[in-house]
């Protein structure tokens, strides 16, 4: 038997079958043998998601393309998709300990997670509008059980049917955009569109800014962001850290590749809604923030705001710009698993505490934890040489090469008061008196906060690396 | 010639010297005693490297020396390093100023002192790199980072009022600092680099040297402080602990003069040019609006933070006269402040140490219990003043007599400035030592010990060796002053005289 007929060969895919039929795998030991299971589930997801991780990395380089256009593997899809499998892996190691509450004992949230990884890769090497929806889905879907998988919890429950009713509704609008676009183009796949899409008219940007609706409210944009604080607020810790991390990866590569390789021929239209787009996202991100007490919360308006830096660099168009958008997202990545980690490690006598008050004094009682979350905050602020700084460097520099000097300027000092309320943290912990010690910290939350705040402070030394894969990457879809 | 990285190594020997500190582990006296001794070994032994850069430095060179290059970021982005005749004294500043202040903070900071100490190592490595880097980004990178520790300094061990002056510290620096960041960017395109030796030879057109120089001087004239935005310092002033006072009075400041020394004018000569009698304008305020200011103030600290905004008056107006006598006396004052400003704070330190306030009527008659300490503050409060004879005198002449060739208004205006100073420092030296010895808690003050007389002597030394001698100084940085006032006044003409033909 060949795997291979014309324009349909399953190597392309394979990671994501393997994936798929890992996770089903995964499914029947847990049915078959109860929720004793979890752990043993948990810690083969890991194992998958590291294997297919390997194997998109073995892939050969340059671009390979499957189904007929619909899926697409360049060095970009390989780039996000590693990083988004980094992220899922991270989040399932960060859940183990909520995962072992015996009434909170549930092996479908790692079956939900691979899940939703899977769409995600299928989001990010999506070729046609069919398959960018198909992958979208199978993220949210998952994504929307994970929310609310602390049933006893009202505020989870809430969260996740929030989750639940807006994002159909974006999904809704997504599909009516993808309607509009399909109908005045005549043509669902990303090529076809660009080579229809050279002049605008009135109902392809109708189309164009739908699409773009979905889009954003999936990168939790403003003004399609409502639904982010009391999501992450509701969720459980280790969900919110997913949620931060991985779906945010996948939704900004789709959002790159649409922008870039659907509709090139009309910049200027979509360039005007991402410049809007990522001033409200910043400007919200910031302001907000400051009147915030629970630091789950805080850290909804600070993805706002950075998801607005990182569209910064879409918004430019060019191969720099999509070059910051992924040192952006690589560098976010590393940051909110960093703090989540933090998050997640701050329990009093077994109790998990997420009001900012609650870190008073942290430089006295945990002078280390509190010296890691310092770093991630000045970096989060943009401050050098943590990694934070090279991020913003990187789309910022790509605005100024296509003159969108309002843009950088009104960014830039948005960056400003976001540093106030990243400070007013740094303030608590470390010029407060203290609100005393935290329980000793779970190894394996303690290894992530080591390697993500290392990659932080450290970012300056290998930089140079990092920073030619993101613009391979970044080339390749132009 | 030997091959090691000198100038690295001087610059990463502070960060070493914090790791060592964080590995000795423990809270009891012992461990506070020892990373006392290896942050002070750390900062002497980084003075002695900066030694051998001053001895193997030729002064008849005016390009950049010891210099190292290693790739980075790709794209034009490299880690580079050297020093010049203007850089170079700065470096040497920097690394001399640290040991005085690691013996000031001994007996002052009880609490968190491994803290302390690595904290001021790191700033003292950012610093050092800020007037290193030939990178736009690398100096970036030191110039921000440096916000990090200075915040922690002032806010964990500063006074009542910390987390205001912190925070209004950072901010206001931090948003001066992204303009030029955004410059930085502009210019990165511009050149296709960031080199800094490269970019000093290429030519900006004439619309990006205007907003160029504006981020850059957004940045500066934050951090020097120029007038009107200066008013950060005096509040991070009083609250820092004296070390920190004396780090930021001595070094932090000139970071502001030295940019405008190394960014705006050679990168942007044409709008240095049109932006001079801003520039004059705005010192010729700061030089007699901040002295009156002084003159009405209670704290002492304070007194001292708005006389080193007067000062700081003379060093932009010096540097952007544009001619070999201003911008040599702009480096050669902020050599001289660097020694002077920091002294005094130093001086304040003395009493602050033994009688926990600030408050100038609190003091009176002190030459009666303490005379070492009396003739002390004399010497610097005379270097402060101008007196001739002391380094003060020299930098104030000096950038008194460039900005007379250019502008007669300014050097006019900002010759006031020396009476005021003279009226201002007076003042306090009389209220704080002359007089009556009444106050009863006044009655049983200390005169200087020996730590104290081992930190204000060598700089009572620098201070009147400056001002009678001035050469070392001058000689170092002659060369490099005489090609950047030659290659700024070509860029003038040139522009003056295609003017002309038109």
């Amino acid at each position: 038997m060949s795997f291979s007929t014309a324009g349909y060969q399953l190597a392309p895919v394979l990671p994501e079958l393997v994936l798929a039929v890992g996770a089903m795998a995964l499914l029947m030991l847990g049915a078959y043998r109860g929720q004793e299971t979890t752990r043993t589930v948990t810690s083969l997801a890991v194992v998958l998601l590291i294997v297919v991780g390997a194997l998109v990395y073995m892939q050969p380089a340059g671009k390979q393309v499957t189904f007929g256009g619909s899926f697409i593997v360049d060095d970009f899809a390989r780039f996000m998709k590693i990083l988004a499998l980094i992220g899922s892996a991270v989040t399932l190691v960060l859940s183990t300990e909520f995962l072992s509450d015996p009434s909170r004992r549930i092996f479908e949230y790692a079956i939900l997670v691979l899940l939703s990884t899977l769409g995600m890769m299928v989001l990010i090497s999506a070729g046609d509008l069919i398959s960018l929806y198909l992958g979208l889905e199978l993220m949210s879907l998952a994504l929307y059980v994970v929310a609310a998988s602390n049933r006893d919890n009202a505020k989870s429950t809430e969260a996740g049917l929030k989750y639940f009713v807006l994002g159909a509704l974006s999904s809704g609008m997504l599909l009516y955009g993808a309607s509009l676009v399909y109908g005045f183009t005549g043509t669902v796949s990303f090529t076809g569109i660009a080579a229809a899409a050279t002049v605008s008219n009135v109902g392809l940007v109708f189309g164009l800014v739908f699409l773009l609706v979905g889009l954003c409210f999936k990168v939790s944009a403003v003004p399609f962001h409502m639904w982010t604080p009391d999501v992450y607020e509701g969720a459980p810790t280790p969900v919110t850290a997913f949620f931060a991390s991985a779906p945010k990866v996948a939704a900004l590569a789709v959002f790159t590749r649409v922008t870039l390789t659907a509709f090139p021929g009309i910049v200027s239209q979509w360039q005007q809604i991402l410049v809007f787009v990522s001033i409200a996202s910043m400007a919200l991100g910031s302001f907000a923030a400051i009147g915030q007490s629970n630091i789950k919360r805080l850290m909804a308006y600070s993805s706002i705001g950075h998801m607005g830096f990182a569209l910064v660099g879409l918004a430019s168009g060019t191969v720099e710009g999509a070059q910051g958008v992924l040192m952006y997202i690589v560098i976010y990545v590393a940051m909110t698993l960093g703090s989540f980690s933090i998050i997640l490690a701050m329990k009093r006598n077994g109790q998990a505490v997420e009001q900012i008050s609650d870190f008073a004094g942290m430089s006295r009682t945990n002078p280390l934890l509190a010296f890691m979350f310092a770093m991630l905050l000045f970096s989060l602020a943009g401050i050098p040489p943590l990694a934070g700084f090279f991020a913003k460097w990187y789309v910022f520099v790509a605005a100024i090469k296509a003159n969108l000097f309002t843009l950088a300027v009104i960014g830039v000092l948005t960056s400003v008061v976001g540093a106030y309320y990243y400070l007013a943290i740094v303030k608590t912990m470390y010029f407060d008196e203290p609100a005393g010690r935290v329980d000793p910290v779970r190894i394996e939350v303690r290894t992530v906060l080591a390697v993500a705040g290392l990659f932080n402070i450290l970012f300056a030394l290998f930089a140079g690396p990092v920073v030619s894969v993101a613009s391979a990457a970044a080339k390749s879809l132009f | 010639m030997t091959t090691w990285p000198i100038l690295s190594v001087t610059t990463f020997l502070p960060l070493v010297g914090a790791l060592i500190v964080y590995l000795s582990r423990g809270n009891d006296e012992a461990a506070r005693r020892n990373s006392r001794w290896i942050a002070l070994w750390t900062t002497l032994i980084t003075f002695a490297v900066s030694v051998i850069l001053v001895m193997r430095f030729d002064p008849g060179n005016p390009d950049f020396q010891f210099v190292e290059k290693a790739n980075w970021l790709a794209t034009g982005i490299t880690y580079h390093m050297g020093v010049d005749g203007i850089s170079l004294p700065l470096v040497i500043l920097t690394t001399a100023v640290m040991p005085f202040c690691i013996i000031a903070s001994w007996k002052a900071i009880t609490n968190r002192v491994r803290e302390y100490m690595m904290a001021f190592l790191i700033l003292e490595t950012l610093m050092i790199g800020t007037f290193s880097a030939l990178d736009l980004v690398l100096f970036y990178l030191f110039f921000e980072g440096g916000l990090i520790p200075m915040f922690l300094i002032i806010g964990v061990w500063g006074g009542p009022r910390r987390v205001y002056a912190s925070f209004k510290f950072f901010l206001y620096t931090l948003l001066g600092s992204v303009l030029m960041l955004l410059a930085i960017m502009a210019l990165y395109w511009n050149g296709g680099t960031t080199d800094i030796p490269t970019l000093m030879h290429t030519a900006v057109p004439r619309s990006l040297q205007t907003w160029a120089w504006l981020a850059f001087f957004a940045s500066f004239a934050v951090k020097m402080p120029m007038w009107p935005v200066h008013t950060w310092l005096p509040d991070a002033h009083v609250e820092a602990p004296t070390a920190g006072s004396v780090v930021l009075a001595a070094i932090l400041l000139k970071m502001g003069g030295y940019g405008f020394l190394r960014f705006s004018l050679p990168m942007f000569p044409l709008a240095s040019h049109d932006f001079a009698p801003l520039v004059f304008t705005l010192s010729a305020i700061a030089i007699i609006y901040t002295s009156l200011v002084a003159l009405m103030q209670e704290d002492m600290k304070k007194l001292i933070a708005y006389s080193s905004v007067a000062h700081m008056g003379f060093v932009t107006m010096g540097i952007f006269a544009g001619t070999m006598q201003g911008v040599a006396g702009g480096v050669f004052q902020m050599i001289s402040h660097g020694i002077v400003s920091g002294a005094l704070f130093l001086c304040v330190g003395v009493v602050y140490d033994r009688l926990h306030t600030r408050e100038i009527a609190a003091y009176g008659g002190l030459v009666n219990r303490m005379p070492l300490y009396a003739m002390t503050f004399m010497v610097f409060t005379m270097a402060n003043v101008g007196l001739p004879g002391t380094s003060g005198f020299v930098g104030e002449f000096m950038t008194l007599l460039g900005t007379f060739k250019v502008s007669i208004p300014t050097a006019f205006f900002a010759s006031f400035g020396v009476i005021l100073s003279a009226a201002y420092a007076l003042w306090l030296y009389r209220k704080v030592v002359f007089g009556a010895l009444v106050k009863p808690q006044l009655a049983s003050m200390k005169d200087l010990t020996l730590r104290e007389c081992v930190i204000l002597f060598p700089m009572i030394a620098l201070t009147i060796l400056f001002g009678v001698y001035p050469k070392p100084v001058l000689d170092m940085s002659a060369a490099s002053v005489q090609q950047l006032v030659n290659n700024y006044n070509t860029a003038v003409t040139a522009v003056k005289a295609a003017a002309l033909l038109q």
